[in-house]
């Protein structure tokens, strides 16, 4: 198939950036969306122009680095998946596809479709963590935990920080991110000795890095490549009200 | 008291209060159209302004007046600066922007169905508020309910508005319930069910004095 | 140069305490005093700069990932083994000590893999102290699995997404680390060279990925956390940016590269569909224990695979290893299966498959037991092939997975270099010639938690690192020649991008130096690596400059040294006249087609010096010695 692309390019942080069109043929269905940025980049440098840049690593879909806003829609039209992992099979002959980075004032822009985001990390170094030293924790079996809460708390430990969350929350809220590790340690025994402080910490960083206010749009958990559902952002907010008036 | 301000300088604190003024004015839109049914008493209003009169007179309403005032301005201030604050995190928008594929139009619109309530409320106040408590005027309150609708203008203007109010509600009662903390299985959807009932029976309970009013009288 | 492994003298059990009580100690006030370079933050590095940083060191760490929790150590999907017998059923240290040696194929040092089974039960401990959210029985006990080459339940898991949770585990504490400022990270920093001070590793040079700047780091030592090789072969299991550049260049500065040609081809990664593909992606080797592996009994059978009835099919893995079925070891699975493709038997449009088959799992233990236990697997095998692996059989096919090959390095994880520590997979030490599935998590975070924390705090109280600076003519020989090497790729301007030599490297590579090995293969392939690589350094485009964020350079150095270490790799490959673990060489096999191992000469640690590009390496030997196992064929029948 063939396919017009829309693409933003900017050159660095610094300056401005504008939509480039690009052509790009022979796209075969089995490719994967970034096997076809690939070849489109392999067809600029014959051309001697310079290549799309976008964040990838894994592609599989799960280290998180991939974040293209695909038509619209983080991660491209398909729910629960990555870039790297949709298909050019979703895309028909003839079709005209914006891509966009994650747009969001904490996320400032490195180069094309690239951009930075640290303030996760900072929000993680904030609270995001259980104390436990380094070879002093007994023996695994001696902490109980049910089969439901394990459960439960993988749901939420399962995000891979990508900030689809943020990229499509019109408030770009980083509410879901918090949320899954607040919810996923907080649930656990060994990660409530710590929830307070947890909870309060992570909740001042992100406010600290400018991300917008949840208004329960749920647009995050319909973008949320691995399907976080804001049940545990409820959760959040129980344990920011706990923390806060308890 | 470090705590307090620190709680609600929050972004969630901000919601917290947005959730809590949300659901205490909801209380006081069915308390507000429970009494209002006296409109449709056939007495020629007795029923009715005997009722205003005792709202308006008896200190403990008067007491939780100062309180509904509060819950609006601190609703509707703190509405404000959040979407000021949600603005500002994204300086530069999407060119592609497929919202309708990941939420409901209700759910991003709030500050547009609020905006028009808000316009609605200052109406309202004016014309019964203001005229009565402020200025005195010489009509009963029945009066001028009834003059008021007879206004083609007025009352469709009060009915389009209440249709906001009802989005402004589909989405704002169970969001409240997120907000708080409670999203569970088993009883969430109950209170979505619920929320879905009150934003279509409160507002259109309210709409069917101005149509009553034009329609009949 | 005679190399020391430094394995403690005693009992096999009494090894890593012994030595432990022998090493030395820096004063906790002391700790503050010294600096340490992590490079890379997979399991290994994160574990390792969390660890370092928590007790009081200086720790600045390095990825080039845009966050430290990126590392492709997430990737990794069924689980971790450790040796804590939960399952009452037979489990014990020695026994995980046994399976790792055999599993390895007798080409591992007996210390180092007592001390990892050893420390299997603490990483457990520790990650679910950190909040790894493992799978868990009703009551509320942690689950096991099995894997391939043991006969034990001894995988502990957390979905398919084991990795990741370990990692994130490490991660978290790592990240406390960074915010308490015992650990300064820099991440889209790529590391370019070593810099070594009177023969002791004392800094890096990094390059800041966004500006293109190179930056200076001294410390008083340097951990290699870097991972493995595998994309030398372009297509592998592994992330796009995994690269050897880190141990490659601390190779040239002198450290000894040990078993390169050891590499794993992991049986279960869904086919190649084209010359587009970018990657492969592997489905966890947790699959086999439900799953079937089978193919037609007759080659060229076009029927769908539901049409073809029970009696003609072959369930190959079952039929020749009825001890361990399907769960026999990944470098046996994986040359059953290409067996079977050359037999003309391979299944789908490219022959180049064998089935994976869940019908019989789903009838005994339902659909949702099915799901439950791989639901994510099968959905990343639907969007990735359209086909719906609960009513058609997966199609899977053999990978480049890993490289137990790596930097050589002593029992205290220290290579050739002093001061430089290399941890996990980017070492050589534990896995011998083919690791065991759910080892590699095992063996990352054993070196980072419980195994550097006393060996570094041994070299550096043993004294001897002199006061020095970023000013030191060493760091300014290092950066230049990063310069220079930059300056000289931008400077070809010829006519084929970065890719396409890597992917005519990674061909090479895969036909000669990948499943199956012979001498004429490995010698022509000797010739077409060089000739590659001359065309690559006169025709290689590479667009864009220096000191901006520049994609095609990053990749142009990274694809500049696997020229050079594949090279190495064949070499190895060659000199190795013997079949072992994931090294098959088809002159040297039984009449059944099974490895034929030859412990008389090869029974030894290749590891080999650098010489000059294009110059034949100086090998040397580490004997292994076995005095607790008896070295026998390796058989899963």
């Amino acid at each position: 198939m063939n396919l017009t692309l829309h693409i933003w390019r900017q050159k660095d942080a610094r300056t401005k950036g504008k939509f480039v069109i690009y052509k790009v043929e022979n796209v075969h269905e089995e490719m994967s969306f970034l096997e076809m940025l690939d070849i489109l980049n392999e067809q600029l440098i014959a051309k001697n122009e310079d290549p799309v840049a976008f964040d990838h690593d894994c592609r599989e879909g799960i280290c998180g680095c991939c974040s293209l806003y695909i038509n619209g829609r983080a991660h491209g039209p398909k729910r629960g998946i990555t870039v790297c992992q949709l298909h050019m099979r979703h895309f028909k002959d003839g079709d005209s596809i914006w891509i966009e980075p994650w747009r969001a004032r904490p996320f400032p822009v490195l180069k094309d479709l690239i951009v930075d985001r640290a303030p996760l990390d900072r929000i993680m170094q904030a609270g995001g963590y259980i104390s436990a030293r380094i070879g002093s924790a007994q023996d695994a079996n001696t902490i109980l935990i049910d089969h439901d809460t394990a459960e439960s708390s993988m749901d939420a430990a399962a995000c891979i920080g990508c900030g689809a969350c943020v990229a499509s929350c019109k408030n770009a809220s980083a509410m879901l991110f918090v949320a899954a590790k607040v919810s996923h340690l907080g649930q656990l025994p060994q990660g409530k000795l710590e929830r307070e402080k947890r909870v309060l910490a992570m909740i001042a960083q992100m406010d600290k890095e400018g991300f917008g206010g949840c208004t329960n749009t749920k647009a995050c958990e319909a973008e949320c490549p691995k399907e976080i559902k804001i049940t545990h952002i409820a959760r959040l907010n129980r344990e920011f009200l706990r923390a806060s008036v308890v | 008291m470090g705590w307090f301000i620190r709680t609600f300088y929050s972004s969630i604190g901000k919601k917290l209060i947005m959730a809590l003024t949300g659901l205490f004015l909801c209380s006081f839109l069915s308390v507000h159209l429970m009494g209002n049914f006296q409109l449709f008493k056939n007495d020629g209003g007795a029923a009715f302004n005997h009722y205003s009169e005792f709202m308006s007179t008896n200190p403990l309403i008067r007491i939780l007046e100062i309180g509904m005032v509060i819950g609006f301005a601190l609703h509707i201030f703190d509405g404000i600066r959040l979407w000021l604050l949600n603005r500002s995190a994204r300086p530069v928008g999407y060119a592609k922007n497929d919202a309708a594929a990941n939420s409901t139009f209700f759910s991003r619109t709030m500050i547009y169905s609020g905006g028009i309530v808000f316009v609605f409320l200052a109406v309202h106040l004016k014309s019964f508020f203001v005229e009565h408590r402020v200025l005195g005027s010489e009509l009963t309150m029945y009066q001028s309910v009834v003059q008021a609708f007879h206004d083609p203008v007025y009352s469709l203007f009060y009915v389009a508005a209440l249709v906001l109010l009802g989005f402004h509600l589909n989405h704002g009662f169970q969001s409240a319930f997120q907000t708080l903390g409670m999203n569970h299985k088993k009883y969430t959807p109950l209170i979505k069910f619920l929320g879905l009932m009150f934003s279509i029976l409160i507002p259109l309970g309210y709409a069917t004095m101005p149509l009553y009013f034009l329609l009949t009288k | 140069m005679t190399l020391d492994s430094k394995i403690p003298s005693g009992p096999l059990a009494e090894k890593w305490t012994k030595h432990r009580a022998e090493l030395k100690l820096v004063n906790a006030a002391n700790k503050r005093k010294y600096h340490v370079i992590v490079v890379g933050t997979g399991l290994a590095g994160a574990s390792a700069a969390a660890s370092l940083g928590e007790l009081g060191y200086n720790v600045t760490a390095f990825c080039y990932q845009d966050s430290a929790r990126r590392a492709h150590s997430i990737a990794a999907q069924g689980g971790i083994n450790a040796a804590k017998n939960y399952q009452n059923d037979g489990d014990s240290v020695y026994r995980l000590f046994y399976d790792t040696i055999k599993g390895g194929d007798y080409r591992a040092r007996e210390g180092n893999v007592y001390r990892l089974a050893e420390l299997s039960n603490n990483i457990i401990d520790q990650s679910v102290a950190l909040g790894v959210p493992f799978a868990r029985e009703y009551g509320g006990y942690l689950d096991n699995r099995s894997f391939g080459g043991a006969q034990v339940s001894r995988t502990f898991y957390a979905r398919g997404q084991t990795g990741q949770q370990l990692l994130l585990g490490a991660y978290s504490a790592l990240s406390h680390q960074v915010g308490l400022g015992q650990v300064q990270m820099n991440s889209r920093h790529e590391m370019v060279e070593l810099v070594v001070i009177n023969g002791r590793a004392r800094g890096i040079i990094a390059r800041d990925m966004v500006t293109g700047e190179l930056k200076r780091f001294i410390a008083d030592a340097v951990l290699l956390c870097t991972g493995g090789y595998g994309n030398v072969y372009y297509l592998s299991t592994n992330a796009k940016g995994c690269n050897t550049t880190a141990i490659w260049r601390a190779h040239k500065k002198g450290a000894l590269f040990a078993n390169p040609c050891y590499v794993q081809i992991h049986p279960t990664c869904i086919p190649v569909s084209g010359d587009h593909q970018s990657k492969l992606t592997l489905m966890s080797e947790s699959l086999r224990n439900d799953g079937r592996v089978w193919v037609p009994k007759k080659a060229g059978d076009n029927r769908p695979a539901g049409d073809i009835p029970e009696e003609e099919r072959d369930y190959f893995l079952e039929r020749k290893y009825p001890s361990f079925g399907n769960l026999v070891p990944r470098d046996v699975a994986s040359r059953n299966s290409k067996m079977v493709c050359d037999e003309g038997r391979g299944v789908g449009s490219s022959r180049q498959a064998v089935y994976l088959d869940f019908r019989d799992s789903i009838n005994r233990l339902g659909k949702d037991k099915i799901e439950e236990r791989y639901g994510n697997l099968f959905q990343m095998y639907e969007q990735i092939t359209a086909e719906n692996p609960y009513s058609v059989p997966m199609r899977i096919y053999p990978a480049i997975h890993y490289t137990m090959g790596g930097l050589w390095v002593d029992y205290n994880l220290m290579s050739t270099i002093p001061g430089l520590f290399v941890l996990g997979e980017a070492n050589f030490s534990d896995h011998g010639a083919n690791r065991l599935g759910a080892s590699a998590l095992m063996q990352g975070l054993a070196d980072g938690y419980f195994v550097i924390p006393y060996t570094l705090g041994g070299y550096l109280a043993s004294g001897g690192i002199d006061k020095t600076t970023t000013e030191h003519e060493a760091f300014v020989e290092a950066e230049n020649s990063v310069k220079s090497l930059v300056d000289k790729l931008l400077n070809i301007k010829g006519k084929e991008s970065v890719d396409y030599y890597h992917k005519k490297l990674g061909k090479i590579m895969w036909n000669k130096v990948g499943m199956a090995r012979n001498e004429n293969g490995l010698k022509e392939a000797i010739q077409e690596i060089r000739a590659v690589r001359d065309e690559f350094w006169q025709n290689v485009k590479v667009l864009g400059s220096a000191d901006e964020l520049n994609q095609s350079l990053e990749k142009a150095g990274r694809v500049a040294d696997f020229m050079e270490l594949a090279e190495l790799m064949t070499v190895d490959a060659l000199h190795r006249k013997e079949s072992c673990g994931g090294h098959f060489r088809e002159e040297y096999q039984t009449e059944e087609g099974e490895a034929l191992r030859d412990d008389e000469n090869y029974a030894y640690v290749a590891a080999w010096e650098f010489a000059g590009v294009g110059k034949e390496p100086v090998m040397h030997k580490e004997n292994l010695m076995y005095e607790n196992i008896q070295l026998s064929k390796r058989s899963y029948k």
